[in-house]
């Protein structure tokens, strides 16, 4: 008892150095302009190296001079409308799109808990990106040095709290307001750490699972977005990430496969029915992913436009055909096609589209989708069986190895007559930027986990498990 | 307490596959049997579960879901009753169900206190 009371109150006093920390350091830890004057207008500094960090804007995005006046706002309505709705839409990806993916595929003493994660980690997301997590990623920190790596957290160049916002763009979307491409990034923010959840389904701790989200947040996901999207040095160098495949997915699925081992497999697995609950949820789930996803990808070109109408199609297009490439495979090997393996397969094609919907031509959407529904069905099915790890719902399966297909073939094939950003594209420097990717969340949820076996613990205790996590962490169940 | 002779009552306890609810249902009324109680379970004898398939994961499913009906009638319209019950569940295959006959001590209507075969 008195171990467990010590393991609590560091849990809690850790959680609240992260939210506390930025808000009491910031002032010793201001930064001080380095050559480039701070701008004094309320939009941040634009990158130099603008056009190849920003989300490929269908043009090259107007870089606010650093040293003359403040450049004007000038929102578009069509644009900043496109865009809230595209937020809506992501976040529908989460509550309860995913939610209900999920869920459907857990047994049915665990569906609360399944749907309770995604539901408090937007929650847990949407508070720390405004106080923080927003400024981390996508401003642009004043010393050219830290900028590759991180964006800025104090200083007029910083939106933490989203102080200096109103009224204000940001530069990698400058025909929108700040507030819709702050709540927009958000959502992308919130599907991320929620994806994880399909890997430790079933064993994880609330508690410990709220701390595991804060921390990777913070210190997984906003210096991916920064390297990739925020003028970070991966954009630099040239990787192609329309919408997240390496931001998202391949950083949420690997996350999930570490997950997975440092937590051990389920009780009974192998043995026990471990069927899922109720697959009536899981369409329905992935269907609202399906619906939401086109304002991921298509929301990605940050502005309503032919980009923006490219990437819609090829979402649909490489969608639907992964479907019918899984559904394909499993019917030769399992004699029955699954409605299952039609979600599974589908989400698989959505994944592996989303680094290469604002890239590729829709014949390139194809090959993605065929690629995506064989090769996930390999990373879900055959790779699992060989390695026996129980990846719960198959989030390195879909999400890391979907990603990985579609970054590299983003870097084959990318057509300038798309996106004019696509110049220069290969699949070096995309494997560059997946193995970077790779590196780090593998390492920091690793630590991350360590830090909250220690605290809060990470696993339910076998009786929890055993009973279910509905009763056993929320007191709630399900009744016919 | 126990009743007459011409009082006792039986229990009988059919299990049935589920589909075929209506046909017994028809055929007990047509045998003179009008109360019924039926409950949703699960189970096996001879009939194996079957093999589920999610995403190349197999979960063997022993238990099958059955009907249970329950229907307390007089030692007289026992013999009609099961025979009204075994003809109409009959599909031949595996699977079919079984039906029991036990005791019943008492049985009261609660609406009125009747008692014995009256109060079926």
């Amino acid at each position: 008892m008195k171990c467990l009371g010590l393991k609590r109150l560091a849990g809690v006093l850790l959680a609240a150095m992260i939210v506390g920390g930025p808000l009491l350091a910031a002032p010793a830890l201001a930064q001080v302009a380095s050559s480039a004057p701070a701008s004094a207008a309320p939009a941040s500094a634009a990158p130099s190296s603008d056009a190849s960090s920003a989300p490929a804007a269908s043009s090259a995005p107007a870089a606010a001079p650093a040293a003359a006046a403040p450049a004007p706002v000038k929102l578009d309505s069509g644009d900043t409308a496109w865009m809230m709705t595209s937020s809506a839409l992501v976040l529908m990806m989460t509550i309860p799109g995913l939610a209900l993916f999920y869920g459907g595929m857990v047994r049915k003493k665990n569906v609360l808990s399944t749907l309770a994660q995604s539901f408090v980690i937007t929650c847990l997301v949407t508070v720390l990106w405004m106080i923080v997590g927003y400024s981390l990623a996508f401003t642009t920190n004043p010393d050219a040095g830290i900028q590759k790596w991180i964006g800025a957290w104090s200083g007029p160049a910083s939106r933490v709290l989203m102080s200096g916002s109103i009224g204000g763009v940001n530069s990698l979307a400058a025909t929108i307001p700040e507030s819709v491409f702050m709540c927009f990034q958000m959502t992308f923010a919130i599907i991320t750490p929620a994806l994880i959840c399909g890997s430790f389904a079933e064993r994880m701790k609330f508690s410990g699972m709220i701390l595991f989200m804060c921390l990777w947040l913070l210190c997984v996901y906003c210096p991916i977005a920064h390297w990739v999207w925020g003028g970070g040095f991966l954009g630099s160098a040239g990787v192609l990430d329309f919408a997240g495949g390496t931001v998202v997915h391949i950083n949420a699925g690997v996350a999930g496969l570490v997950t997975a081992l440092v937590l051990g497999k389920r009780k009974g697995l192998g043995h026990d029915n471990m069927a899922p609950h109720n697959l009536v949820l899981t369409m329905i789930g992935a269907s609202l992913l399906w619906v939401g996803w086109f304002g991921f990808n298509a929301g990605s070109a940050v502005a309503s436009n032919a980009l923006a109408g490219s990437a819609f199609m090829n979402t649909q297009v490489a969608t639907a055909t992964a479907a019918l490439a899984w559904m394909v495979v499993e019917w030769i090997e399992r004699k029955k096609p699954t409605l299952l393996g039609l979600c599974s397969g589908a989400v698989a094609g959505l994944v592996a589209i989303t680094p290469a919907s604002g890239f590729v031509d829709p014949i390139g959407s194809l090959i993605i989708g065929v690629a995506a529904g064989v090769g996930c069905y390999a990373g879900a099915v055959w790779v699992k069986k060989i390695f026996k790890y129980d990846d719960a719902l198959d989030a390195f399966g879909v999400h890391a190895v979907g990603g990985l297909i579609g970054a590299l073939l983003t870097g084959l094939l990318a057509s300038e007559a798309v996106n004019p950003l696509s110049k220069g594209h290969s699949l070096l420097t995309q494997a560059n930027g997946v193995v970077w990717t790779i590196g780090w969340t593998a390492l920091g949820t690793f630590i991350i986990l360590m830090i909250c076996k220690f605290t809060t613990g990470i696993r339910v205790s076998e009786d929890a498990e055993v009973e279910g996590l509905d009763m056993a962490l929320h007191g709630e169940a399900v009744h016919d | 307490m126990g009743g007459a002779r011409e009082q006792r009552m039986k229990l009988i306890i059919a299990i049935i596959k589920p589909f075929k609810l209506d046909d017994v249902r028809e055929a007990l009324a047509g045998a003179g049997v009008e109360g019924l109680t039926i409950s949703e379970v699960k189970g096996y004898g001879r009939q194996k579960g079957q093999t589920e398939i999610y995403r190349g994961a197999e979960y063997q499913v022993v238990f099958v879901p059955k009907l249970k009906l329950e229907a307390a009638v007089e030692d007289s319209a026992v013999s009609k009753a099961v025979a009204a019950i075994r003809g109409a569940a009959n599909t031949g295959k595996i699977g079919d169900g079984k039906i029991f006959v036990v005791n019943v001590e008492d049985a009261v209507r609660i609406r009125t206190g009747e008692t014995g075969a009256a109060a079926l």
